[in-house]
């Protein structure tokens, strides 16, 4: 473990956040815990309603009052859940800030960038504005911005897409926070902008000494930056470990499934082997293990009791899976292979009929 | 070329999306909106007495009952005026005349509206610009001057003065109908339909007008509780309906004089104008909500 | 326009089911104000020239705004043409009026990026795959199993055929409308990042589904997308463009394993393998900046701006030929064309 020997500057325990709806309750995040020591980049993948981005709203505070939050999360040593507005706003942008995916969101388009990078120092610093300009120079400088000084009279519409993320960047890194949270920062980006963008994150980031949380669905960007992996799968951290455990030794056939549905880049692949089905509903989940029905490995177990999180090639890898010690070695095609995908039954189905 | 198809396994065999058609939706949301809801039944109710009620009652319009200027009691429930109508007859028809320009006003004008406006949307170019004009002229209209001179000169009959209104209230449906299909023609489906080879007609009746729909109906309630108070002004101008028939804004009108000596005869009318408006623009609040598309939940 | 007298971008292919000669595509930019005069215009689709054999899949690809997917709707005639050929069985599609283009369809069909925007909301989803069957006039009174078989070809259960779009997943979705292309038992099927929207393990599924139903019914492919790893899974051959122009063109091995063009080089760099110790110890060639203005784009060579071998290896004089001449798509040595008048092989995966 690269970082894990460290300082803990985010502690998250038993996150659950739960949203009412028509429908019933939706269910977002089902109790997570994860630790981030000083420094480290932990990545965090999944699908689109695996609950990876209201994680992290819910940390920061961000998400609408109907949402129902219960756990803890605790950014060096501070409790983040259930703080007032103004302990929030002590916290979020000074020791945790956030970095999303549209900067068109995130910046206001009738300010020059100067002045909201100063801002964003002066908020949480008793400065004057030269001074905080002169911060600003600096802060887009280190995010690889040409011309800093030019750029602080320019206006977000001025910018690109990935200059607009990098001024995000920067204003994320303005004071210096304990925790930076990023969720899909490239995604609307092209890929050679992408390239761009991440170095100039992964390099602030590490002048500035601070941790990451990288959460995206793209695993190849894991696999470059981060230092752990969470792989989520509706609400739940279904694996966890460094990112050599998570890509090469996965104990979660969801994670097997998911290596094995990518097109590689880097290889001719003859055939895919998709994961069978769609992930369930966050409404009403049943118990047992939510990936119970696309899993080629499900048994009668699996759908009465859902596995916790537990060590599996080292203390530190983690794997919510009842079978996970049958993964070993095996390939994606042959747990997910063709046989199994065109069998007209689900397995395990005559068993839960009986079941019930 | 027709091969036999051989059939491959359905891949993803779950549905996890709570299954509600387009139309449960709409009425769900509909549904929760209270004050719609009620409005709706203030109004169903409404309709019921002046249809039914009006019929089954035992004046006519015409009939004079003999009691003159009487307050309401069991036998005249809204009283009676100076010639010896009976008021509650006389409201009830007023009330089916206004309900029936109501229906004829949200027919005629959603109908020419809603194409004139679709065709241009679609089309754009010269054609929008021309056909846009003409709506833009007759918006320009002083509106309540052309319906009355209109009125004064077609006569009384309450359906063409419904006919008078719509034809001045379709630019208004033509103007949101075009702003609708303006942004769903830009829409992927649109496009498919032309790969397709769908031609205009298809594109504009099956998927631009069936998509626009929940707009244009939401603005043309807000345009009926108008049309039926603007019937009610001509109306009270002596432009509208004339006797021997009447209608809300007719007899309000000719209870002016009457306001503190015969107030019945005033307020009841008038209180039957004021619910009927209020009803209908509380429905079209209601189904303006159930039709925004902001409401809809995007599954994630 | 600059003579570059492409050339057809395969030798391989025989007979070609589709070519695409000297396309080009502007897009007039109008000021504002009253008049809305013409004040220039965005070369959307510059001299672009490539073939489509039958049971192939030609790759194109590019970052966004290079044109690829005004590149496909030109070549379906969905937007026209500023001028160029495509060529269908002999005829010029683009000279085509529009009831023959209208019959012509039936061959020709396309799927979208977004399975959410392209099917329309109203219609259950039997009423949608039934479409193209009723514009055409062939959904006879077999209409009904006909649609039955295309939701069973696609994966999924006729049974769901009542209900509306909204109520299937977005890979779900997608399965619809490749149904709706196939309906009509087309020769050529555009698809425009028909798995961009969709999740991995469900991206999956449908591409591996469209690789079946090529071979069941040979369709060629015009396969539309910026992921080049799903390119280089889907596609016999492969082009890239940027900024309106096919800069690199050639099999989809060749293309990655010997990438001659810097920019084709760049964009394999940039994209991140799922794979930790590869992706942190690969060798990279890093474009810097961003696209240029597609309404003034760069003279001689448009990717020179950001060409990290304009920047660092040229000298003077090789950098004006590439400021002053436009390279040509041609061979040069490296096995398969390239327009970079510097073009070198470098394997980088």
């Amino acid at each position: 473990m690269t970082a894990a020997a460290g300082e803990t500057v985010l502690e998250v325990d038993d996150l659950r956040v739960s949203f009412p709806t028509d429908d019933g309750v939706v269910q977002a995040v089902r109790g997570v815990s994860y630790r981030l020591g000083r420094g480290e980049v932990l990545g965090v993948v999944g699908e689109s309603g695996s609950g990876k981005s209201v994680m992290s709203l819910a940390v920061i505070g961000l998400l609408p009052g109907s949402a129902r939050i219960s756990g803890s999360a605790r950014c060096c040593g501070e409790e983040l859940l259930g703080a007032s507005d103004k302990q929030l706003s002590r916290v979020r942008g000074r020791r945790i800030s956030m970095i999303f995916q549209d900067p068109m969101t995130s910046l206001n388009p009738v300010y020059s960038i100067g002045y909201q990078i100063a801002e964003a120092i002066r908020a949480h610093h008793d400065v004057g504005r030269e001074a905080a300009l002169e911060q600003a120079v600096e802060l887009l400088d280190l995010v690889r911005i040409p011309n800093p000084r030019e750029r602080l009279r320019s206006y977000p519409h001025e910018l690109s897409g990935g200059m607009r993320q990098r001024v995000v960047i920067a204003i994320a890194m303005a004071n210096r926070p304990d925790v930076i949270i990023a969720d899909e920062p490239t995604t609307a980006l092209d890929v050679t902008v992408q390239a761009q963008v991440l170095e100039a994150l992964d390099t602030a980031q590490q002048q500035i000494g601070a941790a990451m949380v990288l959460i995206t669905h793209d695993l190849g960007v894991i696999a470059g930056h981060a230092d752990r992996v969470l792989v989520m799968y509706a609400g739940k951290l279904v694996e966890a470990g460094t990112a050599d455990d998570v890509f090469y030794a996965p104990r979660m056939p969801y994670t097997l499934g998911l290596l094995g549905s990518l097109p590689r880049l880097d290889a001719k692949t003859e055939r895919l082997t998709p994961i069978g089905g769609a992930p369930p509903s966050a409404v009403n989940m049943p118990p047992g293990c939510p990936f119970t029905p696309r899993c080629p490995l499900a048994q009668q177990v699996c759908e009465r009791e859902e596995p916790a999180a537990e060590p599996t090639t080292s203390p530190d890898h983690l794997a919510a899976c009842h079978f996970s010690e049958q993964l070993e070695g095996r390939e994606p095609a042959e747990l997910f292979g063709a046989g199994w995908r065109d069998d007209v039954v689900v397995p395990g189905a005559e068993q839960r009929e009986e079941a019930r | 070329m027709p091969e036999r198809i051989t059939e491959h396994a359905p891949a993803e065999r779950e549905f996890t999306v709570a299954q509600r058609s387009q139309g449960q939706l709409v009425l769900r949301r509909f549904l929760r909106h209270r004050l719609a809801v009620i409005s709706l039944v203030v109004l169903l109710a409404v309709v019921l007495l002046a249809f039914v009620g009006g019929a089954l009652w035992r004046y006519d319009v015409a009939t004079l009952t003999g009691d003159y200027s009487q307050p309401p009691s069991w036998g005249h429930p809204f009283g009676t005026d100076a010639v010896g109508h009976d008021s509650f007859a006389q409201v009830m028809r007023g009330t089916q005349i206004s309900i029936g320009i109501a229906v004829l006003v949200a027919v005629f004008s959603t109908l020419i509206g809603t194409i004139w406006g679709a065709t241009a949307g679609y089309y754009r170019g010269a054609l929008d610009t021309v056909m846009m004009r003409i709506s833009d002229l007759i918006l320009t209209l002083p509106l309540l001057a052309v319906a009355a001179v209109l009125g004064h000169n077609v006569g009384g009959s309450w359906w063409l003065i419904a006919l008078v209104i719509a034809g001045l209230y379709w630019a208004y449906v033509s103007r949101v109908a075009r702003g609708v299909v303006l942004s769903l023609r830009e829409k992927e489906f649109i496009e498919a339909a032309k790969a397709l080879g769908a031609g205009d007609a298809r594109i504009i009746f099956r998927h631009l007008i069936p998509n626009a729909l929940g707009s244009i109906i939401v603005n043309a309630t807000v345009l009926v509780a108008i049309a039926i108070l603007l019937e009610t002004a001509l109306s009270f101008l002596g432009v509208g309906v004339r006797p021997p028939d009447t209608s809300l804004g007719l007899l309000v009108s000719s209870a002016q004089t009457a306001v503190s000596t015969r107030p019945w005869l005033f307020y009841l009318p008038g209180l039957f104008i004021i619910v009927i408006a209020l009803t209908i623009n509380f429905i079209g609040d209601g189904l303006r909500d159930a039709f925004d598309p902001q409401q809809t939940k995007v599954r994630e | 326009m600059i003579e570059t007298a492409s050339e057809p971008v395969n030798r391989d292919t025989h007979d070609p089911v589709l070519s695409v000669r000297n396309l080009v595509k502007h897009f007039p930019v109008r000021g504002g104000g009253l008049l809305r005069r013409r004040v220039g215009e965005v070369h959307a689709v510059c001299d672009v020239s490539f073939d489509i054999g039958s049971h192939e899949t030609l790759g194109l690809v590019g970052e966004s705004g290079c044109g690829k997917s005004t590149t496909a709707r030109v070549l379906l005639n969905l937007l026209p043409a500023t001028s160029g050929r495509v060529v269908y069985e002999g005829k010029d599609l683009t000279r085509l009026s529009r009831k023959a283009m209208q019959e012509l369809r039936r061959e020709l069909q396309i799927v979208f990026q977004d399975p959410f925007a392209s099917l329309d909301p109203r219609l259950p989803v039997n009423e949608i795959v039934a479409e193209p069957l009723r514009i055409h006039g062939l959904y006879g009174t077999d209409g009904r199993e006909q649609v039955r078989d295309l939701l069973r070809v696609v994966g999924l259960r006729p049974e769901h055929g009542n209900r509306f779009p909204h109520e299937f997943s977005g890979g779900q979705r997608q399965r619809i409308g490749v149904a709706r292309a196939l309906a009509l038992r087309p020769k050529v099927l555009v698809l425009d990042e028909p798995v961009s929207a969709l999740d991995v393990s469900i991206q999956a599924g449908v591409l591996n589904l469209l690789d079946e139903l090529q071979e069941q019914f040979g369709l060629s492919y015009l396969f539309v997308s910026h992921d080049l790893s799903v390119v280089r899974h889907v596609a016999d051959r492969i082009a890239v463009m940027y900024l309106g122009r096919i800069v690199e063109t050639g099999r989809a091995d060749d293309l990655f394993t010997a990438p001659a063009h810097p920019y084709t080089q760049g964009l394999i760099s940039a994209i991140p393998l799922p794979d930790p110790r590869k992706e942190r110890s690969r060798q990279r060639i890093t474009i810097t900046g961003d696209v240029p203005n597609p309404a003034d784009p760069p003279s001689g060579c448009r990717f020179r701006t950001r060409c990290p071998k304009f920047a660092e290896q040229l000298t003077e004089g090789q950098r004006r030929r590439c400021i002053e001449e436009i390279p040509a798509l041609v061979d040069r040595g490296q096995g398969h064309p390239a327009a970079c008048h510097y073009a070198e092989s470098t394997a980088l995966l």
